[in-house]
């Protein structure tokens, strides 16, 4: 399988503290990679090196080869290979849903606006809101934002997707609606990244699961191993705080 | 704004059961008392002789004030953006430069800044270019000295309307592909200029009054027109009651706009 993303020895300093003390990770084409840990544990600071939202100190990121801290890369077109969902949505509130999820097709991948809207209404009709497309986000619940958010960044046609904790600001009834359109999107054999606490979506979509504590990764396991017969103390303590709610 | 307010009362009087339709409390009084000045002023103009030939000749500026204040904030509009996204650039020379404007700009009297531009700066920089300085007209130097001044308070605005912005819009802006400019255009702009609009629509109207700084060039606005007609038929009063009641129509008037406009603003945002 082709190697999607490389992540090697990567070290992020905030100020004086180091957030990611050497990460190296290889993710291939079609995998779904979910990272647990506590917070502070510099998961959320690995998945934004991921398309440089964050610069590393050191180390290096590939993205299907291309070196990331090179100058000569355009990081604007590896983004755009690079879909990305944010914990608090970050749509845009002067657009309506249609154009949030046309704006950057026409701006990055220069689409004309008929095409853009077709592939937005597509996108929007996946999610499941085709009939919210001239909703204000503002007129959206939380789940409906969150799905609208990740339409945007499927219009683009990524091939890779991040999430950075894509439900923790929804209310719970409106956490499967989100947790659905992501595994449709796993089972599609979208490359995926995704920082969650969400245990029932990383059994049923994820192929590796990486445990990070104190910004190293301290086991990457399936998660029927990780669950069942995790290696290392620290895992077993964060996995007994979080799996007995 | 609090609707009309219910009075709790423990009594059963009368009055109780025929509640007020308007707040007393919140009658805006103030503008019936400057309503009453303006009245006033226009009774005048219409009756009085004196009054009336005072208003005739001034009104005429009008027209130079309006063309002061117009071209005057649709230049500083370009000059406080370019200086405001100047302030928050990562490069320091420019970042420098816009803070070296702003700074200065904000430290020297808005009158002295007007003669300085219009008889120092700008002759210097136009015979430098190659014009000759008797070609810029004196109008025109009065709209560069108002728009030079005011883009230095508007850069500030536009700062702080941008800064505004939470940081995840720039980020999801730059994760779909965006370059910082189509990010800042299409996205952290918009919205950061309908945040800071009644705070433009305040400076508008402060320029419209600071216009009047321009009679000092012996550009006929209003200010300098009823200079003229005071200095040759010693009528004072008449001459300057008559541009405060055309200052006060006309900001009074923006002012009124500005509160609707900005009523409506926070009404969209529910």
């Amino acid at each position: 399988m082709n190697e999607m993303i490389v992540i090697q020895d990567l070290h992020k300093y905030f100020g004086h503290i180091e957030a990611v003390k050497g990460v190296d990770l290889t993710i291939h084409q079609g995998e779904v990679v979910v990272i647990i840990g506590p917070s502070g544990s510099g998961k959320s600071t690995v998945l934004r090196c991921i398309n440089h939202l964050e610069t590393p100190t050191s180390g290096g990121i590939f993205i299907e080869g291309l070196h990331l801290e090179d100058k000569k890369t355009n990081i604007n077109a590896v983004r755009a290979e690079v879909g990305m969902v944010f914990q608090q949505f970050n749509l845009f509130p002067h657009l309506t849903a249609l154009e949030n999820v046309t704006i950057a097709q026409r701006l990055v991948r220069k689409r004309d606006k008929a095409e853009a809207e077709r592939i937005g209404m597509e996108q929007l009709a996946r999610v499941g809101i085709p009939e919210k497309a001239n909703a204000y986000p503002r007129q959206l619940s939380g789940g409906q934002q969150q799905r609208v958010a990740i339409a945007r960044s499927l219009a683009m046609n990524p091939k890779i997707m991040l999430f950075d904790e894509p439900t923790s600001a929804l209310d719970p009834e409106m956490i499967k609606e989100v947790l659905d359109v992501m595994l449709d999107l796993a089972k599609e054999g979208m490359t995926m990244v995704v920082v969650t606490h969400e245990m029932g979506f990383a059994r049923a979509a994820a192929g590796r699961m990486v445990f990070m504590d104190g910004g190293q990764v301290v086991e990457i396991a399936s998660p029927e191993e990780l669950y069942n017969n995790p290696q290392h103390q620290r895992t077993k303590l964060f996995l007994s705080k979080i799996l007995t709610h | 704004m609090a609707g009309p307010e219910v009075t709790p009362s423990f009594s059963t009087n009368s009055r109780n059961r025929n509640e007020p339709l308007v707040a007393w409390r919140e009658f805006p009084w103030w503008l019936v008392a400057i309503f009453v000045f303006l009245g006033v002023m226009t009774y005048l103009i219409l009756t009085d002789e004196e009054v009336n030939q005072a208003f005739v000749f001034i009104l005429p500026g009008i027209t130079t004030t309006l063309y002061l204040t117009l071209g005057g904030f649709g230049l500083a509009l370009v000059f406080g953006l370019l200086a405001g996204l100047g302030r928050i650039s990562q490069n320091r020379l420019i970042r420098n430069i816009a803070i070296t404007y702003v700074e200065f700009i904000r430290g020297v009297p808005t009158l002295v800044l007007i003669l300085t531009l219009a008889f120092v700066i700008v002759p210097a920089v136009s015979d430098s270019i190659g014009i000759n300085n008797r070609d810029v007209s004196i109008e025109l130097r009065a709209i560069l000295a108002l728009a030079i001044i005011y883009g230095a308070f508007l850069a500030e605005i536009f700062r702080a309307g941008i800064e505004s912005i939470p940081k995840g819009q720039m980020e999801a802006a730059r994760s779909l592909g965006m370059t910082v400019r189509q990010a800042m255009q299409y996205i952290i702009l918009p919205q950061a200029i309908r945040n800071i609009s009644p705070a433009l629509g305040n400076d508008f109207i402060a320029m419209l009054k600071d216009s009047s700084l321009a009679s000092v060039l012996a550009v006929r606005e209003l200010t300098q027109r009823s200079r003229l007609h005071a200095g040759s038929t010693f009528r004072f009063p008449e001459a300057y009651l008559v541009i405060v009641f055309l200052y006060l129509a006309m900001t009074i008037t923006l002012s009124l706009l500005l509160r609707w406009y900005e009523r409506r603003l926070r009404v969209g945002e529910r």
